[in-house]
């Protein structure tokens, strides 16, 4: 290339500046709301407020109108809410549902948070880009920019532009009008003709081509569904494919001891072998019990103990003298919905003919329909509530016999 | 303007007015040549921290979870109490931004984008912990319902399903909330920019806001309804973070009281969390005119205030245990006082129960430097209390034969300490080049904003 190749410099034509807008600086807020109702008055419309901050009051004396945008998130909120719940409803009752404890397929309740959440999240969205959306942004150029003063805008100034697209304006009139309405300056914005920055070609090409290459994976994924192979798949991640087992009653090299069956844990016993048979299962060599277990005593200690502990644990259902009419079962009996199965009275007399070992077997493990009381009321406890059972049973059978001789006169 | 500034962080004058005054003050941090060299120091040390965490991470992917002392009963172990743990210093910044908002507090503007910014940083750190705690990271995305080959859905009805979407969302309209407020000041450092690249950047991140009072009436109504939905939404994050622990049956988790106490307790730590933050700060960026006495001790305040609230919480929690007559319950909670993790439990009680009562001295709500120390004492002792619950209720539970002690290993401590460096790092970053302190709402408090 030589010198004479080059092209000459190019002569930008100088064209007319075409006109934007008036542009007023003020330097207090207060001026500026003046400012505007006098604007507003004049019946302009294409007209805005630039302030470093929302000046409060502003709204009325521009005459701008409360914004749609609470409605659409709310709108979002409810299709956020519903969607959730059709989701929930859709995936875990119908598509595939989930049995979980044998509860019900839709529970209501438990599909609340979910909704919850994804109601907020698409009100939070549609709060956050309707605004963008509404106000127009990003909206990188504007004429006004070209105004070295107007960096103040978002600093400490307050401006107002009128734009000559307006119906009403009039380069005098309108300059006429700002300037009765006390601004530091106005000045002549122009249109914005000759920026340097536009976005180059090569940029917007490259961009195309980079989209069409984003495309190509899809496309591939596409086809490998669609199509079949006989190579595996690939495996990048070995998950737990590959990992080394113990199989039952094996040496397995990976324990110190080369055995692959474990011994039982330090200090700890199997739930079969009981240390004490007679005091935790209630048996003497198998046999169900017709003694206490030698360390829980019948004294007056004891069997107070153990009006309390029947009066917490047994009374609801058994009532307070055992004979099955406490308050849960009056009530279920009240309801008559025909599927109640009554506490048992614990004064008839095959119970008061069992051993006390199989009461408290009864109790402990719990029995048909009555739940176990083992994992909630402690041993010597329960060995206790057999010994006031014991005492109620006494009390509902006893006849003048009973009652020993000193006392025999008081009551006769 | 004409003065030459004698140092970046001192000198530059003052400006005209209130408002330039207040820009100046703020924008100049992000704009000075150099920040202070505590700075320096600091971020050294952040990012030290954060490549053990990104190392540790990368180690635990590939040789697998064994890596840490997490092991049955204790399944829980470490990851789980640094995800409550950061989820819960989240909190305080939605407070701050949100609830105080609409409480019409004009103190919070003074730290509230503080407290924005360390709630999404918080974020970012306790959503790695789940990931991670999985085991294989790479297949996280099984939790979202989104249809596969197997044929399957999540399981809605689970509280670690709800969590997804709680703490989702909440990261999401965080990231929102922070962002939206940061428009207005982007502008700002935008147009007092000196060289093309921050003009571009700031120019991106401003997305052409010029403060038109027509965008400003649709921003404000965007930020008040952001706020709105911000309020309930966190207030059922650390419900839902809750609901993982009290809807199971293990005594010392199985209870009705945790979701209002893990609130509490979440905007306790979160509020010791930003003293934290905000101190040095204030000390070595010299905000000290913005970020005032008085705003310290309103937060020390909330500080004493909730501290007794979580008091209240453990109070009851014993209070319940022997009232149920439940005996898994109560040996639950005596185990949590005088079993083997009683040095936590105990560490706890005096970090949370014992430092704030300080407070009640106005001389120790204004001092900087004893605000400071109990913030620091606070947050040990929220993480403390974090690793009781999970801790002592799993290795302790129905079957003594599966009874187990929970021993950290070196991974482990790391890791909680390189989440520090992640987070350390972000708020660093975010204090150097981001405004620090929301000009445009700090402006609109000042009485000559204030027209009619
Ligand atoms: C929730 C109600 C309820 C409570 C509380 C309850 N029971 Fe029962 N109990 C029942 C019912 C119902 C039956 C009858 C079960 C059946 O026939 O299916 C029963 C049966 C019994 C029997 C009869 C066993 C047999 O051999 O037939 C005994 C003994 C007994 N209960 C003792 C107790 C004691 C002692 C307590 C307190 C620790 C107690 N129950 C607490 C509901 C209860």
């Amino acid at each position: 290339m030589t010198v004479h190749d080059e092209p000459p410099p190019r002569i930008v034509a100088p064209s007319a500046p075409v006109l934007h807008g008036l542009l007023a600086e003020y330097d207090d807020a207060a001026t500026l709301l003046a400012a505007a109702r006098r604007v507003r008055e004049a019946g302009l419309e294409r007209w805005d407020t630039f302030t470093p901050f929302p000046v409060h009051g502003i709204d009325q004396a521009m005459g701008i109108r409360s914004t749609v945008l609470p409605w659409l998130v709310f709108a979002a909120g409810v299709t956020g809410c519903l969607v959730g719940l059709l989701l929930q409803y859709w995936t875990n009752a119908v598509d595939y549902a989930w049995i979980v404890s044998g509860k019900p397929f839709w529970s209501l309740p438990a599909n609340v948070p979910i909704a919850f959440a994804l109601a907020v999240l698409s009100s939070a969205l549609t709060a956050f880009f309707g605004m963008l959306v509404l106000n127009n942004l990003p909206h990188p150029w504007h004429p006004i920019d070209l105004e070295k003063r107007f960096a103040r805008s978002t600093i400490d100034r307050f401006f107002l532009l009128i734009e000559a697209a307006d119906p009403r304006f009039d380069s005098v009139q309108t300059r006429a009008i700002l300037d009765e309405t006390g601004p530091v300056l106005v000045d002549v914005v122009h249109e914005d003709t000759a920026s340097p920055f536009r976005t180059p070609r090569a940029v917007i090409h490259g961009l195309v081509v980079l989209l069409v290459a984003a495309l190509v994976p899809f496309g591939l994924l596409a086809q490998a569904r669609a199509t079949k192979s006989r190579t595996p798949p690939i495996h990048l991640v070995r998950d737990m494919d590959a990992q080394p087992t113990v199989k039952a009653q094996q040496a397995f090299p990976r324990f110190a001891d080369g055995r692959g069956a474990r011994p039982a844990v330090g200090g700890t016993v199997a739930r079969e072998d009981q240390l004490d048979e007679h005091l935790t299962r209630g048996t003497i060599r198998g046999a169900a019990s017709r003694v206490f277990p030698p360390t829980v005593a019948a004294d007056r200690a004891n069997m107070g103990a153990g009006r309390r502990a029947f009066d917490t644990y047994c009374v609801p259902c058994h009532g307070y003298v055992g004979n099955g009419d406490g308050m849960v079962a009056q009530r279920a009996e009240a309801l008559a919905q025909g599927i109640w199965v009554p506490p048992t009275n614990l004064n008839q007399d095959h119970l008061r003919r069992q051993p006390v070992g199989q009461l408290f077997l009864s109790v402990s493990d719990g029995i048909r329909t009555m739940p176990a009381y083992g994992p909630l009321v402690p041993i010597e406890d329960r060995w206790r509530i057999i010994m006031y059972v014991r005492a109620l049973q006494r009390r509902s059978s006893a006849t003048i016999a009973d009652v020993p001789a000193a006392e025999r006169k008081a009551l006769e | 303007m004409t003065a030459t500034p004698v140092s970046p962080y001192q000198g530059r004058p003052g400006g005209e007015n209130v408002f330039a005054r207040i820009t100046e003050n703020v924008a100049r941090i992000a704009e000075a040549p150099r920040p202070p060299p505590a700075w320096y120091v600091a971020f050294g040390i952040s990012v030290a921290l954060l490549l053990i965490f990104i190392s540790n991470l990368a180690l635990v992917a590939w040789f697998g979870v064994g890596l840490w002392g997490t092991m049955h009963p204790v399944a829980w172990g470490f990851p789980i109490v640094n995800f409550v743990f950061w989820i819960g210093i989240g909190h305080a910044g939605t407070l701050i931004s949100a609830i105080l908002y609409l409480l019409r507090q004009d103190w919070r503007t003074a730290i509230s984008r503080f407290a924005e910014a360390m709630t999404v940083f918080a974020l970012v750190c306790a959503v790695v912990f789940p990931g991670i705690h999985v085991g294989r990271p790479w297949v996280s995305y099984w939790m979202l319902p989104y249809p596969n080959q197997m044929g399957m859905w999540p399981q809605f009805r689970s509280p670690l399903e709800w969590d997804l979407f709680a703490v989702g969302t909440y990261a999401t309209v965080s990231v929102m909330f922070w962002y939206l407020g940061m428009v207005p000041d982007f502008a700002t450092l935008r147009n007092r920019a000196a060289g093309p690249v921050r003009r571009v950047a700031y120019g991106i991140a401003a997305m052409g806001w010029r403060g038109s009072s027509r965008q400003w009436h649709r921003y404000e109504r965007a930020y008040l309804l952001l706020a709105a939905l911000a309020t309930p939404l966190v207030l059922s994050v650390h419900s839902v973070v809750a609901f993982d622990f009290a809807t199971s049956q293990l005594p010392g988790w199985h209870s009705t009281i945790f979701p209002p106490y893990f609130v509490a307790g979440a905007i306790f730590g979160g509020f010791a969390m930003v003293v934290t933050l905000v101190v040095p700060a204030r000390q070595f960026f010299g905000l000290a005119s913005l970020i005032q006495i008085r705003h310290l001790e309103l937060m020390n305040k909330i500080i004493l205030a909730t501290g007794m609230l979580v008091g209240y919480a453990y109070a009851m929690e014993f209070f319940i245990a022997w009232y149920s007559g439940v005996t898994f319950e109560q040996f639950a909670f005596v185990n949590r006082a005088f079993g083997p993790y009683a040095w936590a439990y105990w560490t706890m009680i005096l970090c949370n129960l014992a430092a704030p009562q300080v407070f009640w001295w106005k001389a120790a709500r204004t001092n900087v430097w004893v605000s400071l120390a109990v913030g620091i004492i606070v947050n040990v002792g929220m993480w403390f209390e974090r690793f009781v619950i999970i801790c002592t209720s799993l290795s302790r539970d129905f079957l003594p034969s599966s009874w187990g002690y929970f021993v950290p290993t070196a991974y482990d401590y790391l890791t909680l300490a390189g989440s520090f460096g992640l987070f350390f790092t972000l708020f660093l970053l975010f204090c150097r080049y981001l405004p620090m302190v929301a000009m445009a709402e700090v402006k609109a408090t000042q009485p000559s904003a204030r027209v009619r």
